[in-house]
């Protein structure tokens, strides 16, 4: 866990717990408006690991140490974000939440930072303080639950802080036991929404303003509300166009929207996947497990950047040839590391890793633990990348026919070419290898390489019919496909509200399309076209089946 | 458990001071002969299923031999020590109906819980294990305990339904933790003094369950089935922190094991081995303390690798060839029989612990499964299986049963009827069954 200093935690509690979140408004008039039925009914997902620990993080510091508590939700059409609407929360990972909830509360409450996280002190150590633990627990629990405490939630927190403080004689105590009984409610892990009868139709139901906020906030900064949100949902201000478009251009100016962006694309292109890699360390000795997550990180760092810093084109990112990397990584780029630690690093004209995909983290993702694999790395481009299914491979195959016994299949491109002779696995190995085969350039460990064993090297792919035979060439054709930008924008949508596209939203998606070219294919321009649409509030509910609650 | 609830109990501990009490005991103490509790009830019966990955080539796994005696072909030999606890089943298919086949998925699914999936992803009803953990699970502080030696908390072979794995514990030492951390109460203490910490924890949890309930007025029919699922879970816990404050029952043979260490992440076949082996310790403790009455454990990955070999065991099941002089693919056979190490190794551990005058494996089903057969060809005809242990003398073993082609389910069918699930059939479709493997029931 860091350390630090007194004043930095003095100033960095008051952040968390007041929010300092003070970035400049501006617009880029590039607000969308189409006609459309597009919707999405009131829901309820489970928070995400990244989600809870960037709450936790906002609102007591990053130095707070937070558990893998979360296990993966499955993936439903194409997200995991789609997939925390329907996931189960099984008995024993309530157990989990429990546990763990217990681990950052002792250290909320603990002597290194009470004083700056707990907002006034109790008359007496050893004793109840129901004013003191009220005022924690109100200021908490606004943000944890999202909204404020309804009356019985309150009184039964500041009664059971009470009760904790004289059975164990500890102020501190008792306030620990009952911030863990809020971290690991329902109410904070379930990202539950409610909805009022709206004013201008009383037949009619809305979003809250606090569930607006919620849905902002987690596009965005893939996190819960900041005091600041929840102020503008106390006021009204969510319920009004111009509220809406401030607070969006507040986010969307944030440092904390390379968040939301990276957690989008950690989705999109299944990267909790890393957590599962390890290379053959004979195969691959300069491979460690130690580069695996600056192998993800080069990736999530090349997005950013690309994206948010620099207000990029989405497409150009498959053609970039802006990277950064560590002394490990170095190391299987086969270049000299410009410094310790991470490096911007522009790869010259002369190299073949250009872009997104020929980055030592996609290209090892997607791969063996000793040896690369071009299906995998073609139907992850296909499905993740192009929103295309590849069917699941047959059973009852008999692979007998693609065995090499003597030893005369020397690379991938002849052992799959020995695939393409079954017509069963044809199919779906036209479908993948021939984009994959053109990274066989890197291999399962990412390193460039012409040779496989002593054959040569035959990069050359198509895709959707356009041929190229660099991986440079792959990135270029992939820009100029319209299934790249079609992809992002539907992925992003169904992200935003973590749902699948219904068919009746096809020309929504397509105006969103039109527009998001229309703004230079820059991703922080759509999200905001997303978010400031009817369509990302609304509810499809029928409004007599759902009962009006305001906390 | 007599007359003098737990609830009570518990209400009268709470409302007053931390002070050594007499509680009633959760289950009394052995009989003079070690055979039965002393009030005379049976020794509880636990369960567990074990998973190995990407089945096994029938010519060097499949008995030659049917009934009792049978012999070990070259890939049972790791067996050799627990083979009289052992059944092994051979020719029990799953059967596809109209549903595709999906590789590495419909198999297993079908045989955990009776009914083959619609696509990848579908998980059509609960898995054995969870009926069984409702039927025993709930006076133990675990209702069950979930584990994989594959360092992947998403490999796990237990559901509860749709969207609902049991999601697994892939380090030794999380498992420690949960099972033998700062919360583990010896049950040999021999003075009981409930802990406060406990006390205020439960007190608050009661507080939380208390309040959510108003969560569930706005929500849809299939969200609120979600949040009652998060609901059950609170009330587990409430009922495990409950069952802290009671003075647990003397258990000689409870000792916490060692703790363990962190083991990396990877699939190399000797460290999937390592984490078997803590796993299985903890495991078979926490059978032994009583911490729960069921487990389940995945033993083997189907992405295991071989120093200095490009491909993983999956590869290998598809692109090595049919070596002429041994008629099998070596190496692919090489990760079968570390699989099968381990499963020995699960088996003899539950084995060699002693309890009264027999082991605990004598009050054990394990039951253990596969994906596929013959994985060269993603085979779901004669998908092996194994069951071990005697089940408090409701099961033979020591026996290879021929399946003649019905289904795998009957195994699972079985499984369940000896743990005491009442079920008149199980399973859907084809593979729905009420016939249990008659041969192997006492």
């Amino acid at each position: 866990m860091r350390r630090l200093t007194n004043v930095a935690m003095i100033i960095g509690a008051a952040c968390y717990l007041v929010s300092c979140s003070d970035a400049p408004t501006s617009h880029l008039n590039q607000q969308v408006s189409p006609t459309s039925s597009a919707a999405s009914t009131a829901r309820m997902r489970l928070m995400s690991q990244d989600e809870y620990a960037y709450a936790i993080g906002d609102l007591f510091g990053p130095d707070v140490e937070v558990t893998q508590t979360i296990p993966r939700a499955p993936r439903v059409t194409g997200l995991l974000a789609v997939g925390t609407g329907v996931a189960a929360v099984t008995p024993s990972m309530v157990e989990r939440f429990h546990r763990d909830s217990h681990l950052i509360a002792e250290q909320v409450v603990g002597k290194a930072r009470r004083e700056f996280l707990v907002p006034c002190k109790p008359a007496g150590i050893s004793a109840a303080d129901a004013a003191c633990a009220d005022k924690f627990i109100t200021t908490v629990g606004r943000r944890l639950f999202r909204r404020p405490l309804s009356e019985a939630e309150h009184k039964s927190m500041v009664q059971a802080a009470g009760e904790g403080a004289v059975r164990l004689k500890d102020f501190y105590a008792g306030l620990s036991f009952t911030l863990a009984g809020m971290i690991s409610s329902p109410q904070f892990m379930l990202l539950t929404e409610t909805t009022e009868v709206d004013p201008h139709n009383a037949r009619r139901q809305r979003l809250t303003g606090y569930a607006k906020a919620q849905r902002l906030s987690l596009f965005f900064w893939d996190s819960i509300p900041d005091e600041q949100l929840l102020r503008a949902a106390e006021r009204g201000d969510l319920h009004t166009e111009r509220g809406v478009a401030q607070q969006i251009d507040r986010l969307v100016n944030s440092p904390q929207l390379e968040r939301g962006v990276r957690a989008f694309f950690s989705d999109m292109l299944a990267f909790e996947t890393f957590a599962d890699v390890a290379k053959d360390n004979v195969i691959y000795p300069a491979f460690t497990q130690a580069t695996v997550p600056e192998a993800k990180e080069q990736a999530l760092r090349m997005i950013a950047h690309h994206l948010v810093a620099e207000r990029g084109d989405y497409r150009e990112l498959f053609t970039s040839r802006k990277t950064f990397v560590t002394p490990n990584l170095a190391i299987l780029m086969g270049i000299i590391a410009p410094g310790p630690g991470w490096s911007e690093y522009e790869i010259p004209q002369s190299s073949q890793r250009v872009g997104l995909l020929s980055q030592v983290g996609f290209t090892s993702l997607y791969a063996h633990p000793g040896r690369s694999s071009p299906t995998r790395r073609g139907k992850a481009i296909r499905e993740l990348v192009l929103c295309q299914k590849v069917p699941d491979p047959p059973a009852n195959v008999d692979f007998s026919g693609f065995e090499d016994p003597r030893g005369k299949m020397n690379t991938a491109r002849d052992r799959l070419t020995a695939h393409a002779t079954n017509p069963v696995c044809a199919g779906c190995h036209k479908i993948t290898d021939p984009i994959g085969l053109s990274l066989e350039n890197f291999d399962g460990a990412g390193q460039f390489r012409t040779t496989e064993g002593d054959a040569a090297i035959d990069p050359s792919g198509t895709l959707d019919g356009v041929a190229f035979n660099t991986p440079e060439g792959l990135g270029k054709a992939l820009h100029d496909s319209p299934a790249l930008t079609s992809c992002l924008v539907s992925r992003l949508y169904s992200f935003a509200l973590a749902k699948a596209p219904g068919a009746n939203e096809k020309d929504y998606l397509e105006t969103l399309r039109a527009k998001f070219a229309g703004a230079g294919y820059r991703v922080p321009d759509l999200m905001r076209m997303i978010s400031n649409d009817a369509a990302f509030f609304a509810l499809a509910a029928a409004p007599t089946t759902v009962a009006g609650v305001t906390p | 458990m007599n007359s003098f609830s737990r609830r009570r109990v518990l209400r009268g501990v709470v409302g007053g001071s931390a002070v050594t009490v007499g509680l009633p005991l959760l289950n009394c103490f052995l009989n003079g002969n070690g055979t039965a509790l002393a009030n005379g009830a049976p020794m509880p019966v636990r369960f567990a299923t074990w998973y190995w990955a990407l089945g096994m080539q029938k010519k060097i796994f499949v008995p030659k031999t049917v009934g009792a005696n049978y012999d070990l072909p070259e890939e049972l030999q790791p067996l050799k020590d627990v083979k009289q606890h052992i059944n092994v089943y051979s020719d029990f298919d799953v059967l596809r109906d109209s549903s595709a086949a999906v590789c590495h998925y419909t198999g297993w699914v079908a045989l955990r819980c009776g009914a083959v999936p619609k696509g990848r992803g579908d998980l059509p009803s609960p898995s054995l294990d969870v009926y069984v953990a409702q039927k025993i699970g709930t006076g133990t502080r675990f209702p069950a305990l979930y584990a994989t030696a594959t360092g992947n908390p998403t490999n796990s072979y237990s559901f509860r339904g749709p969207n609902a794995l049991n999601p697994s514990v892939a380090s030794p030492l999380e498992l420690y933790n949960q099972v033998f951390g700062a919360d583990f109460q010896d049950p040999n203490t021999p003075v009981f003094t409930p802990n406060p910490r406990v006390m205020v924890k439960r007190s608050v949890l009661s507080g939380v369950l208390e309040q959510a309930k108003d969560l569930e007025r706005n929500l849809g029919s299939e969200d609120r089935a979600r949040m009652d699922q998060y609901f059950t879970g609170l009330r587990d816990l409430e009922r495990q922190l409950a069952g802290q404050l009671e003075k647990p029952r003397p258990i000689a043979a409870c000792r916490a094991p060692t703790k363990p260490a962190e083991i990396p992440v990877g699939l190399p076949w000797e460290r999937i081995a390592l984490r078997h082996k803590l796993m299985t310790e903890i495991l078979q403790m926490a059978v032994v303390c009583d911490q729960t009455r069921v487990v389940n454990m995945v033993g083997s990955s189907q992405e295991a690798t071989k120093e200095g070999v490009a491909q993983a065991h999956h590869n290998t099941t598809h692109e090595e060839p049919v070596d002429e002089a041994l008629g099998y693919q070596p190496l692919t056979s090489f990760f079968t029989r570390r699989a099968m190490d381990n499963w020995a190794q699960f088996v003899g551990a539950f084995a060699n612990a002693k309890e009264g005058d027999g082991t605990v494996l004598d009050n054990m089903l394990i039951y253990a499964d596969s994906d596929q057969s013959y994985a060269r060809v993603h085979g779901l005809d004669g998908l092996p299986m194994f069951t071990a242990g005697r089940a408090g003398g409701r099961l033979k073993t020591g026996i290879h049963v021929n399946g003649a082609h019905t289904p795998g389910s009957r195994v699972g069918y079985t499984a369940l009827r000896t743990m005491g699930v009442d079920m008149e059939a199980w399973g859907a479709q084809s593979n729905r069954t009420s016939k249990e493997v008659g041969e192997v029931v006492v």
